[in-house]
């Protein structure tokens, strides 16, 4: 890898100025995917600002403000704590099966939340620097669009770049209505809803989500909702653990009488950003949770999929996810 | 009592689960320096300028070799390289000229004081090219393919071609169908890795993670103009090899020319990137297999096509092998073809040829099995064969319908339903399959030198090699037994080209080739203890004949009366012996075979291996268990019972490791093992573990493995055939065999990832 300055960070203000301060640095936490993109020459920061030795890791009760009662998750609370938190397993049993739907026990040991919203694509173009990659190198071209794009995107893909996002624990998260909190170069924290988090590729596909330089996730909020009964992430991959998706789906709903009440229905690997199913959503609110209907949300929501040479499967198949995962659901999220 | 066959467990164990056990890398040198290739960026077409400017200026850089600068070495040569001995992954010697054969072709490497700096640098290298289209869509080359004459080691390729249309046409049942199988790349724990370091202009030593250290000595000694005996290649652990490190490759002659012009120990370990790139595969295979039968099911003649690729070596993917030696039929056409792509060489993969050409063949005999109604296994015992149908000699020993046997009652495969979409398990759709197995019983020379010392201890020396197999033990159990030492006396010193010479570790050779070797080292070692004894004036053993003793724990005894002893120790003391050695010669057939590495004159024991008489082949029969989610289009083994006629077991848990690890490598291939490559730039996509997926624990259910024992005693003396290879011949067959009998589809494109049930 390229010589880098190393510092590790002594507050988040300073932190926030380090890295604001100087175009070419980036934050190190968990690492789990910076070291590798620089390894490969992909990643070429010459400065990593190490802000695990931070103080925003916690999980804990939303005390005021508009998620008040809700859940909020540290940025640099690990994967692995975070999945395995009580306030999480109680109340967003779906974020739980998410995080451990991810990657492996070592790398979630290791990976943080705010890392986990950061990571970036596994396209293997944007991986080789030998390929031509818009993300990786703006205007080369995008490799994956006449090329293997077996694991690319369905939903909101551009010419420039049909990569997306890979993370499950995001998918959970967009389908929980979560709120981003950054801590800004102001000295000031905002607060990004999730579903505006991630971008769409467009002609700028560089650039993953809307953070500014030098912005930190100091943490993720979560508000309360009736879902904990009745939620399930499915993921279907290519083998049984340790793959990313081929297509994964948050799914939770709220019922109240023969209605749905409330359902929330999200993708996974269909897309740059985890792609909240809205057209499935619409369709079943106020219906009957019957296969019918859920079938139904499938087809509203995967009309609108634009399938590549490779990953044509993933339409049909992602169809049949979405009404797997809202049956489990149904049945209170076991894997029966 | 014997050892040979308990399920000790591995010697070298606490060594590898303490980290003590070294490996070719952790073998730094003072003054070590690190080399790190630098990869062409296209797959076709030469170099026009190489620009290391900017390289040479980075830190730490000590020297960077290109084609330009780079020691010139002696052109390959396949007919020289066969005199010595020994081949090489790829024709393709180092730097030698602009001719770019494939993407990631090693075209320059840097060497500096530390990995990151060589690495760094490496990146920092231009190219520039005369790019030229790269062929790499097999069905598009495969029109200019050729058909060869001859596998790469050696026997006739082509077999009966054209005679089966006739009785394929005259058959009362047809059947053809096509299946495929994909790209694999080995990727053992331990990546491809040397240290090498000269001593002077001609003398050389690299600690290298190899299955061959005397065939990689050939080739280095070859290449660099050297002495074979002025090369030492160690390699005491190797972190699994299935192939890959048979034979040298170019980062093996990269990591001796750095060290050459650095004039310092040089480290070279390829990434897991190179591995797909550098080191081999198992190419993509096409095969065509027709069957014709009667009504009842006996077949009348057998085709199978194979089409596939090669480039840069003579080996391609020998898919029609296991369709030469299973089956009873009249008339058995097997063919090749052969396309050049744009790829690295593609080489040994464990069960070569047996494991693609399984899944195609026994495929098809479920196929023609569910359309004629028959039980699989009742049309497979029904064109049994006892014969080895090329050679047309009796196998030497053969227990196939055993295998079936066993396998089908502990399997409980009479629960199996002819009808697939018969079984449900809540959404999942369970489905029972089998397929045959079978790999040849290879057997080589081997030489071993076997040290006694005045405390007793023994040492078995041996240039052979332990790829994770458990060659340490097993060779210890054997050396026990020989010489009636009890296991905890032994050491074995492997992995060394100064030992005396065995043959490359592959083809699961090893325990067959190396076992008799140590027996009759042992043996004979035991011989002139006995002598001393005999003839000893102060032994209680003096005057009593050589047929009246007896030995165990170090000592002998008379059989009669077992209070007569005398001690291995005391012998040698009374004797003056501080070591007493032996060192013995055993080969496979009449041919004496000269080993110049023992240092007393070795004693070669003949033991025919009955090559005129007999075909020597291993067999087993596989079973899986699976559960479709016929929705999602995902496959899980739920279990495997794998029952396999290996001769006789050296040690019964080690040998279960080796067969486990086979029907683990054929689920991969089965499920998810895939190689792909782009088709415009020829780069492979999977480019590393996470993209190239092999089975994870959830992928592994229960593995039943159960073994026929029955030694064979035409083999040798020991009675041992291998067990490395055969354990994933058959998988993804029986897999696939199960899936129809779950649901109904017939998968014939390897591997069955969800996309292909969806």
């Amino acid at each position: 890898m390229r010589p880098f300055k190393y510092s590790r960070a002594q507050n988040t203000g300073n932190a926030v100025q380090t890295v604001a301060a100087n175009t070419n640095s980036k934050f190190l936490a968990g690492g789990t995917n910076i070291l590798d993109l620089m390894k490969e020459d992909v990643e070429r920061p010459d400065e990593l600002v190490d802000v695990t030795r931070l103080n925003f890791s916690q999980v804990r009760t939303v005390e005021g403000g508009a998620n008040k009662g809700g859940v909020s998750i540290g940025g640099l609370g690990r994967n692995t704590d975070t999945a395995n938190h009580p306030l999480v397993r109680q109340n967003f049993p779906l974020l739980t099966q998410a995080i451990l739907a991810g990657a492996s026990q070592q790398i979630r040991n290791m990976a943080t939340n705010g890392g986990n919203l950061n990571q970036r694509t596994r396209c293997s173009y944007f991986y080789d620097t030998a390929m031509p990659c818009n993300k990786r190198e703006p205007g080369s071209g995008c490799g994956a669009l006449e090329g293997i794009n077996r694991m690319h995107a369905l939903f909101g893909w551009s010419n420039d770049c049909v990569a997306v996002h890979p993370s499950d624990m995001c998918v959970a998260l967009v389908a929980l209505d979560a709120v981003v909190k950054v801590q800004g170069t102001d000295g000031k924290e905002r607060s990004i809803p999730f579903a505006d988090y991630h971008r769409l590729p467009g002609n700028t596909p560089q650039k993953d989500n809307i953070l500014n330089q030098g912005e930190l996730i100091t943490a993720i909020e979560i508000p309360k909702n009736n879902f904990a009964s009745k939620s399930y992430y499915l993921k279907v991959r290519d083998r049984a653990s340790y793959a990313f998706a081929l297509v994964s789906v948050a799914a939770a709903l709220e019922i109240e009488g023969n209605a749905i009440k409330n359902v929330r229905v999200a993708m996974g690997g269909v897309s740059h950003k985890p792609w909240r199913a809205v057209e499935a959503e619409k369709f079943l609110t106020g219906k009957a949770a019957t296969e019918a209907n859920f079938k139904a949300a499938a087809d509203a929501e995967m009309r609108n999929a634009k399938p590549l040479e490779h990953n044509k499967f993933k339409v049909e198949l992602g169809r049949r996810a979405i009404v797997r995962a809202l049956t489990q659901a149904m049945k209170g999220g076991t894997n029966a | 009592m014997a050892e040979i066959g308990k399920p000790i467990n591995r010697i070298d164990g606490r060594l590898k689960v303490t980290g003590a056990a070294k490996y070719a890398a952790e073998f730094n040198q003072p003054q070590m320096a690190y080399a790190f290739p630098v990869r062409s960026t296209i797959a076709n077409g030469t170099i026009r300028k190489l620009d290391t400017s900017q390289a040479q200026a980075s830190p730490g850089v000590i020297s960077i070799l290109t084609h330009e600068n780079a020691p010139r070495l002696k052109p390959f040569s396949r007919e020289q390289l066969r005199t010595l001995g020994t081949n090489v992954g790829e024709d393709l010697v180092v730097l030698q000229d602009i001719r770019v054969h494939y993407f990631g072709q090693f075209i320059a490497c840097v060497v500096a004081e530390t990995y990151e700096q060589a690495r760094h640098a490496a990146n920092l290298v231009e190219a520039e090219y005369a790019e030229e289209k790269p062929k790499i869509d097999l069905s598009e080359e495969l029109p200019n393919g050729l058909r060869p004459e001859k596998k790469a080691y050696g026997p006739e390729a082509q077999l009966n071609t054209g005679k089966a249309a006739e009785p394929l046409r005259a058959a009362p049942i047809k059947f053809e169908q096509i299946y495929k199988t994909s790209y694999e790349t080995h990727n053992p724990m331990e990546p491809n890795g040397s240290v090498a370091w000269w001593d002077g202009a001609d003398k050389l030593t690299i600690q290298e993670s190899t299955q061959g250290v005397l065939t990689e000595r050939a080739v280095i000694a070859y290449y660099f103009d050297l002495k074979p005996e002025n090369v030492r290649v160690v390699s005491r652990f190797t972190g699994g090899g299935f192939g890959n490190k048979a034979f040298p490759w170019t980062s093996n002659v990269l990591a001796v020319m750095a060290a050459k012009v650095a004039k310092r120990p040089v480290k070279l370990v390829i990434t897991r990137q190179m591995m797909q790139t550098n080191v081999g595969r198992r190419g993509e295979t096409v095969q065509t297999v027709a069957l014709g039968a009667e009504k009842n099911g006996r077949l009348t003649v057998m085709r199978h096509h194979n089409e596939t690729y090669a480039k840069l070596t003579n080996f391609f993917e020998p898919s029609g092998e296991t369709s030469e030696i299973l089956y009873n039929t009249p008339l058995r056409e097997i063919t090749y073809k052969v396309a050049e792509l744009n790829l690295g060489a593609p080489t040994y993969m464990r069960a070569p040829g047996e494991s693609p050409g399984s899944f195609a063949a026994e495929s098809a005999m479920d196929e023609l099995a569910y359309e004629l109604k028959i039980d699989p296994i009742n049309l497979r015992v029904m064109n049994h064969t006892t014969v080895h149908p090329q050679k047309k000699l009796p196998f030497s020993s053969e227990y196939l319908k055993e295998c079936y046997r066993t396998g089908a009652a502990k399997f409980g495969w009479a629960r199996r339903k002819i009808e697939p979409r018969q079984v449900r398990n809540g959404r999942y759709l369970v489905g029972y399959g089998m397929a045959a197995a079978t790999y040849p019983g290879e057997r080589g020379t081997a030489t071993v030198r076997i040290q006694m010392t005045a405390d007793g201890g023994v040492k078995v020396l041996c240039a052979t090699h332990d790829i994770g197999t458990g060659t340490y033990t097993i060779l210890a159990q054997t050396a026990a037994d020989a010489l009636g030492v009890p296991i905890g006396k032994i050491t074995v010193e492997i992995g060394d080209s100064n030992l005396p010479p065995a043959p490359l570790s592959s083809g699961a050779r090893t325990a067959a080739t190396v076992g008799p070797a140590v027996q009759a080292a042992g043996e004979a070692l035991r011989r002139d203890l006995l002598h001393l004894t005999l003839a000893g004036k102060q032994s209680k053993l003096n005057g009593k004949k050589a047929d009246e003793i007896d030995f165990s724990n170090a000592k002998f005894f008379v059989r009669s009366d077992a209070s007569k002893t005398d001690s291995y120790i005391d012998i040698m003391r009374r004797n003056d012996r501080t070591m007493m050695e032996s060192c013995m010669t055993t080969v496979p057939d009449a041919a004496k075979s000269p080993s110049e590495s023992c240092l007393i004159a070795p004693t070669s024991r003949e033991e025919n291996k009955n090559e005129e008489k007999y075909a020597f082949h291993s067999f087993g029969a596989q079973f899986a268990e699976v559960w479709v989610d016929e929705d999602l289009g995902t496959i899980r083994v739920k279990r495997i019972t794998s029952v396999q006629d290996v001769g006789r077991i050296m040690n019964e848990k080690t040998a279960r490791s080796q067969i486990i690890g086979g029907v683990i490598f054929g689920i991969g291939s089965a499920l998810m093992e895939e190689s792909q490559f782009d088709k415009r730039w020829a780069n492979p996509v999977t480019r590393t573990l996470a993209d190239y997926h092999v089975p994870v624990n959830l992928d592994v259910t229960e593995i039943d493995v159960h073994f026929i024992g029955k030694p064979d005693p035409r083999i040798s003396p020991i009675g041992a055939r291998g067990v490395g290879e055969i354990g994933i011949v058959g998988i993804s067959a029986a897999i696939a065999n199960a899936v129809f009998n779950a649901t109904g589809k017939r998968l014939r494109d390897l591997p069955f990832t969800p996309d292909k049930l969806i």
